[in-house]
């Protein structure tokens, strides 16, 4: 179904590999599931390691979780050829009618991948600091055209030599106002200030 | 073949075929297909077995389309394909590709019923669509052929790293074969859905089951 026929909220989280999407998705699992009965669709290489990291956040059930495999095209799965998906996110409408958010994980891809508005109603880009500082200035659609970026890690930048001000002041020059927030998952376990925008992102 | 039938068929539509590997990702992982020789053999495999099975009934589906009374006639068709695909992990990827295009087709032919339900078998869909988008049975019956060839050849260049000219060269050199197997499966059309061939591989029939057991798989058949 269209998101805009879509009666749960989804929320797409997309960025290159290892920069803490599955992470971000347990974080918001365990801050979010007091009061948001939440569903997520993986995709692409899903282990039961990132299976045994979502249990462990203790509050998503196997039965909630949905994963596509993408045929070795991530960003194909979620923004050129979104059917998979779709299916994927439908059977979990179908078969927990209570849902009150679905995030959708993308692949680990590049900078140029995104989601398509016919997947997901917003999406988080997430990218982290020992990727290099310079990557937001690289831009590509996930830095400048995601509804959040998330630069995560933060507690990583004096061991990599990144200077989050030169990343802060870059990301800003292109994102015409968009917001933008830093995090680390090791001192702030429960991702606060990103699980506070999916709440305002979400319809009460 | 029209614009439309064109824009239906290419693979770039958005109808989730490159989820699917039809059973070539576990012919890799099983080391049954490791170079360019062993993907002309699977797929010769598929053409004489899977994809001659396929084009019969996208042919048969396309022909029924046409003719009052499809949603009978679509019923026996769907349990005659299942009765002819003995691995489970095969029918649910059929299904799902079934459903990729009819969902597809759903926002493209506006207001085209398809009196196949939301998730038919693939060839069922195909033969459907190609229907309603001004097309014969034997042009259904080439792209189920064709589908069953170049969706496994596919999946191969990016799994072994496959030269994807010398792939694509490959595929012409069955272009011949496909055409012929469209042939017959056009001859197919209008017989009882039971007539319809019902050629099969072990080794297709097993290797997807197989596939579900791996932890680690990029495709979902």
């Amino acid at each position: 179904m269209h998101p805009e026929r879509a009666l749960v909220p989804r929320i797409g989280i997309g960025g290159p590999v290892g920069s803490g999407k599955t992470a971000l998705v347990a974080a918001l699992c365990r801050t979010l599931a007091g009061t948001t009965a939440i569903g997520v669709v993986t995709n692409d290489i899903y282990t039961t390691e990132d299976a045994d990291f979502l249990r462990r956040a203790g509050v998503l059930p196997d039965e909630r979780i949905r994963a596509v495999q993408t045929g070795a095209c991530p960003h194909t799965a979620i923004r050129d050829d979104i059917s998979a998906n779709l299916d994927a996110v439908e059977a979990l409408e179908a078969d927990h009618p209570g849902l009150d958010l679905i995030l959708v994980e993308s692949g680990g891809d590049n900078l140029t991948a995104t989601f398509s508005y016919g997947l997901v109603h917003r999406q988080i880009f997430v990218i982290d600091v020992a990727g290099g500082d310079k990557v937001p200035r690289k831009g590509g659609p996930g830095v400048t055209r995601s509804d959040l970026l998330v630069i995560n890690k933060t507690d990583l930048a004096p061991l990599v030599g990144a200077d989050l001000s030169v990343m802060a002041r870059d990301a800003a020059a292109v994102r015409d106002g968009r917001p933008v927030l830093f995090t680390s998952l090791v001192t702030d376990p429960g991702a606060a200030e990103v699980a506070a925008w999916v709440r305002g992102a979400v319809p009460a | 073949m029209n614009a439309l039938l064109l824009l239906l068929l290419d693979s770039r539509a958005p109808a989730g075929a490159q989820h699917h590997s039809g059973a070539m990702e576990a012919a890799v992982m099983a080391g049954l297909v490791t170079d360019l020789t062993g993907v002309e053999n699977f797929c010769r495999t598929r053409l004489r077995t899977s994809a001659r099975v396929a084009a019969a009934f996208a042919a048969a589906a396309c022909y029924g389309a046409e003719r009052p009374g499809f949603s009978a006639l679509a019923a026996e068709l769907d349990a005659e394909f299942e009765a002819r695909t003995p691995s489970e992990a095969t029918r649910t990827a059929s299904r799902q590709l079934g459903g990729g295009l009819i969902r597809l087709a759903r926002s493209v032919l506006k207001g085209a019923d398809l009196d196949l339900g939301a998730a038919p078998h693939h060839p069922l869909a195909l033969g459907a669509v190609v229907s309603r988008a001004g097309g014969g049975p034997e042009l259904a019956a080439r792209a189920a052929a064709l589908a069953a060839c170049a969706g496994p050849a596919s999946a191969a260049v990016r799994l072994l790293g496959l030269d994807p000219f010398a792939v694509h060269a490959m595929l012409a050199r069955l272009a011949p074969g496909i055409d012929e197997c469209a042939a017959d499966a056009a001859r197919c059309a209008g017989q009882p859905p039971a007539a319809l061939p019902a050629d099969g591989a072990p080794a297709l029939d097993l290797l997807p089951d197989y596939h579900l057991t791996a932890e680690v798989r990029l495709f979902a058949s």
